[in-house]
């Protein structure tokens, strides 16, 4: 049990003095021969390291009636490629300890490799065969399908799933991020091989591939290692949606589901991250619902009323749309008190705005906490991708703080009051709530 | 990928195969105790300016009071209201205006607080620490609306999930007389009782220097934090009246349970087997070893045994799995996991579950697949010194069940020293039908799934 995200009393404490130096990361920017460019952070104190990929485009890329295939088909990677099939490719990887991860979300897929220094080669062939030569056989296709298909089937009664799924459908209607990258049951159960090469084609190409690694590995390795990987990848893959119209009107729908507990998730209309202002709602964010402990949100409604275990805002800026969603859970008799609660907080801070204490401890806060993330090679690999897919540049670890500490209070109020609108935030809640019902307008 | 993120074994976490320390050679771990009885345990890495500083206390769940369940998760949140010198949440207040992050956790035989911060801030840290060991000060209105918020929780964690309500009951039939088989967040009404006497009636009897291990791991030197510690934890008396850590024992179990669990947001139905097993004793780690590498054998990932005959050779399971959670203070569970594929009834899937168990029983151990898991075991204590938080975990709570520093550091030579004799040896004991419970989630509706078992 954990106690996770009490929040806290805006006390008087004396603030210390100044955060110290970041820790020395690094990023040496790396051209291949074969003309890729990956990011390194060298690191020789353990031997091993962690090379993450990611391709822009992810599950957004699935052709309008073949939802889930890119899902299916990074599914599929690990279940036999080259000679070996899925057993003896997870036993090769296995005899030399080696791991990898694949992943598919909204805006890209992730491939997550960590490998001994010793078995490097060894690691990077099979990987190579994972990427690039996939069998795609019939039994691996059928038997992964049904993975996918019985937790499809456990999202459509958990109140968590059901809740976002709604929401996103709600928001972003018939672009492809409208619907589970998951799929669903129908559209999983029609996919065919073809479906699947054609995902595999659509995805893994030059033009959108962002490569990095952390760990015991020189600048040279590197260059031949994404060579070696991905250099005869095709130079282009499908073409990328184009933006998501965000949809969405302020009020409330109910999902009905027998559970004791509603779950609610709420949005408008975000920011995205290149904006000017992204560092000032960020900030915003922060005091608002987004920190862990100090939070207005987490304050009034969970520790002056005790009306849940958690309630959270954050910023939602993906590549093709951006929202400023948030998620709180309370039991059935008293969701609506937290619903109102929230809309309060939503209205007194697009009002009133911050502080100049609240924003002072929110940049000491955030300033301090940004090194404490740097904890281990997995991590800085998966930070130094987002970076490079957020067009930052490699030595943004060391200006971050900057632009956190150059936000003024005139900053902040201004973004509070063009950002937050209490009367387009719109609720899903799933559950059998007391005292709500589903606006006008809205389904469920 | 992985598809099943959800489910998990019953009560205790999964002892990893990481739960390995670094290579002797490079040993950053010091050890110490101050006069006053609380233990010191200081993991150098010098690679950041950052630290993690926690604090164990040995105490849990299973050391509450009987008519109390959950009255050591309710003291770890009330332990973030106010003391005689910091007002209610000033404490993580003045941690974030550190820029540092802090939190607690509860679980059967221990309770811990931690801070991760800059690594100049540790004598901060210490100071409100030791504070709060002693001084907290709790109002009837903290106790109120803290109370709803450990309800709600549980509504969150297991009260909306109705495999966290099976595996409750899971626990509950595999403990005849222990503890553990209560959850840790406590039962529901048992929660709605307790109060201001219960909370602090747990906080005397068990907060203090005596019965806590402070653990700090990052860019300090054991120097350092001797220095501090005795400024700040040193000081405060030890409890003479600390009581021993006796808990009713589990008797010999003779009676294999079933149990089914029937609810209408079940999807997707599932079988869980659990055995009662021996931990990780100091000095004794034999058993637990091979124990930990037998459920990697048998289920750890698709190059498992019971994943290769019911996933692989046949089209029974969509998902299966064996779990050992050995860092205990008292006996813990050995468990399998079968997720029939649709159309796969509960009652043949078990019938599959048990006949390849029945097969691995017959065949013993492939030696080239042990070979693997020892060498992915060896590759863990490299990849394992790359986190600070697992390296302190790791300690803390080997040194809340019981177990020592030695301990620790012997445990990658235990897991390489098993053998083939010793795996069978110990899965002959611990998997007796006698010490098992079997339970079935099912869906309540009279659904498809439910026709086929009952046909």
């Amino acid at each position: 049990m954990n106690r996770a995200f009490t929040w806290i009393l805006a006390a008087a404490t004396a603030v210390m003095m100044a955060m110290p130096a970041l820790a020395a990361v690094e990023i040496e920017e790396i051209e291949t021969p074969g003309g890729l460019t990956a990011w390194l952070v060298e690191d020789h104190n353990h031997p091993f390291t962690v090379l993450e990929l990611r391709f822009r485009g992810g599950s957004s890329l699935d052709a309008p009636d073949k939802r889930g295939a890119v899902y299916l088909m990074m599914g599929l990677l690990e279940e036999g490629a080259g000679e070996l099939d899925s057993r003896e490719h997870a036993r090769a990887l296995e005899r030399i300890a080696a791991s990898v991860d694949y992943d598919s979300s909204d805006d890209e897929v992730t491939i997550t490799a960590r490998f001994l220094t010793e078995s490097r080669s060894e690691a990077m062939a099979l990987l190579h065969d994972a990427i690039h030569d996939p069998h795609f056989d019939a039994d691996s296709i059928e038997r992964v399908r049904r993975q996918v298909l019985s937790s499809l089937s456990n999202d459509l009664k958990d109140p968590n799933a059901i809740a976002g799924r709604a929401f996103s459908e709600m928001a972003y209607g018939d672009h492809p991020y409208g619907s589970p990258g998951e799929g669903t049951i129908e559209s999983v159960s029609a996919l065919t091989r073809e479906d699947i090469v054609a995902a595999h084609e659509a995805v893994f190409a030059r033009d959108r591939v962002y490569i990095g690694a952390v760990g015991d590995i020189t600048a040279p390795e590197l260059a031949t290692v994404v060579d070696d990987l991905l250099g005869d990848l095709p130079d282009t893959g499908a073409p990328l949606p184009g933006p998501a119209d965000v949809a969405l009107e302020g009020g409330v729908t109910v999902v009905p589901f027998a559970t004791p507990q509603s779950v609610a998730y709420f949005g408008h209309k975000g920011i995205e991250r290149d904006d000017p202002d992204f560092f000032a709602a960020y900030v915003l964010n922060h005091i608002l619902g987004g920190g862990g402990f100090e939070s207005r949100l987490m304050n009034e409604v969970r520790e002056k009323r005790g009306l849940t275990y958690g309630v959270y805002s954050y910023l939602v800026p993906k590549d093709l749309a951006a929202m400023y969603m948030g998620s709180v859970a309370s039991g059935n008799d008293r969701i609506a008190e937290a619903i109102e609660v929230i809309r309060d907080e939503w209205a007194r801070m697009a009002e009133d705005g911050v502080t100049q204490k609240e924003l002072d401890e929110a940049k000491t806060y955030l300033t301090g906490a940004y090194p404490l993330r740097f904890d281990g090679n997995g991590r800085i690999a998966s930070i130094m991708l987002g970076m490079q897919m957020q067009d930052l540049p490699t030595d943004y670890i060391a200006t971050r703080n900057d632009k956190v500490d150059a936000v003024t209070l005139e900053d902040v109020n201004r973004v509070a009051r063009e950002l937050l609108d209490p009367d387009a935030l719109h609720f899903v809640v799933v559950g059998q709530p007391e005292g709500l019902s589903s606006t006008t307008g809205s389904e469920g | 990928m992985q598809i099943f993120r959800l489910i998990g074994p019953v009560a205790a976490l999964c002892a990893s195969l990481a739960a390995a320390p670094l290579a002797a050679e490079t040993d950053p771990v010091s050890h110490f105790t101050l006069d006053n009885g609380m233990d010191v345990v200081v993991i150098e890495d010098h690679s950041a300016p950052v630290l993690q500083h926690m604090v164990w206390y040995r105490a849990g769940a299973a050391d509450e009071p009987v008519g109390s369940t959950g009255v050591a998760h309710f003291l770890e949140h009330l332990l973030f209201k106010g003391t005689d010198t910091l007002a209610p949440g000033e404490f993580s207040a003045t941690v974030a205006a550190n820029g540092g992050q802090d939190n607690a956790f509860t679980s059967y035989d221990y309770t811990a607080y931690y801070q991760r911060v800059a690594a100049d801030r540790l004598e901060l840290m210490m100071r409100m620490e030791a504070d709060r060991m002693r001084n907290l000060r709790l109002s009837e209105e903290d106790i109120a609306t803290e109370r709803d918020v450990i309800l709600e929780e549980r509504n969150q964690r297991v009260e909306n999930d109705p495999r966290a309500l099976f595996n409750e009951q899971m626990a509950a039939s595999q403990y005849l007389n222990h503890r553990y088989g209560a959850p840790v967040i406590g039962w529901k009404h048992e929660m709605e009782a307790l109060d201001r006497t219960d909370a602090l009636s747990f906080y005397e009897t068990y907060y203090s220097p005596n019965n806590a291990i402070l653990v700090v791991a990052g860019d300090v030197t054991p120097d350092e934090v001797r220095t501090l510690a005795e400024k700040y934890y040193g000081v405060i008396p030890s409890n003479p009246d600390l009581p021993e850590r006796v808990r009713s024992q589990e008797p010999p179990q003779t009676a294999a349970r079933r149990l089914t669990f029937k609810d209408p947001r079940v999807a997707q139905p599932y079988i869980n087997r659990s055995y009662l097993a021996p931990e990780r004793d100091s000095g004794d780690q034999e058993k637990a070893a091979a124990l930990l590498l037998l459920a990697n054998l048998l289920g750890g990932g698709p190059t498992g045994f019971l994943a290769d005959r019911l996933q692989f050779e046949d089209q029974i399971a969509v998902h299966s799995g064996a779990y050992y959670g050995g860092t205990s203070l008292d006996d813990a569970t050995f468990d399998l996991i079968v997720v029939p594929e649709d159309g796969v009834s509960l009652e043949e899937a078990e019938a599959a579950m048990d006949a390849a168990l029945a097969e691995f029983m017959e065949k013993g151990v492939d030696a080239e697949h042990l070979e693997r898991i020892k060498t992915q075991a060896r590759a863990s204590e490299i990849y394992a010194g790359d986190s600070l938080d697992n390296l302190a975990n790791r300690y803390g709570r080997a040194l809340t069940t019981g177990l020592t520093v030695e301990d620790v550091q012997a445990w990658p030579e235990v897991l390489q020293a098993v053998t083939p004799e010793d795996i069978m040896a110990v899965a002959h004991e611990v998997l007796r039908p006698e010490a098992s419970v079997t339970g079935w989630l099912m869906r309540a509706d009279p659904s498809k799934q439910e026709q086929e078992v009952t046909q």
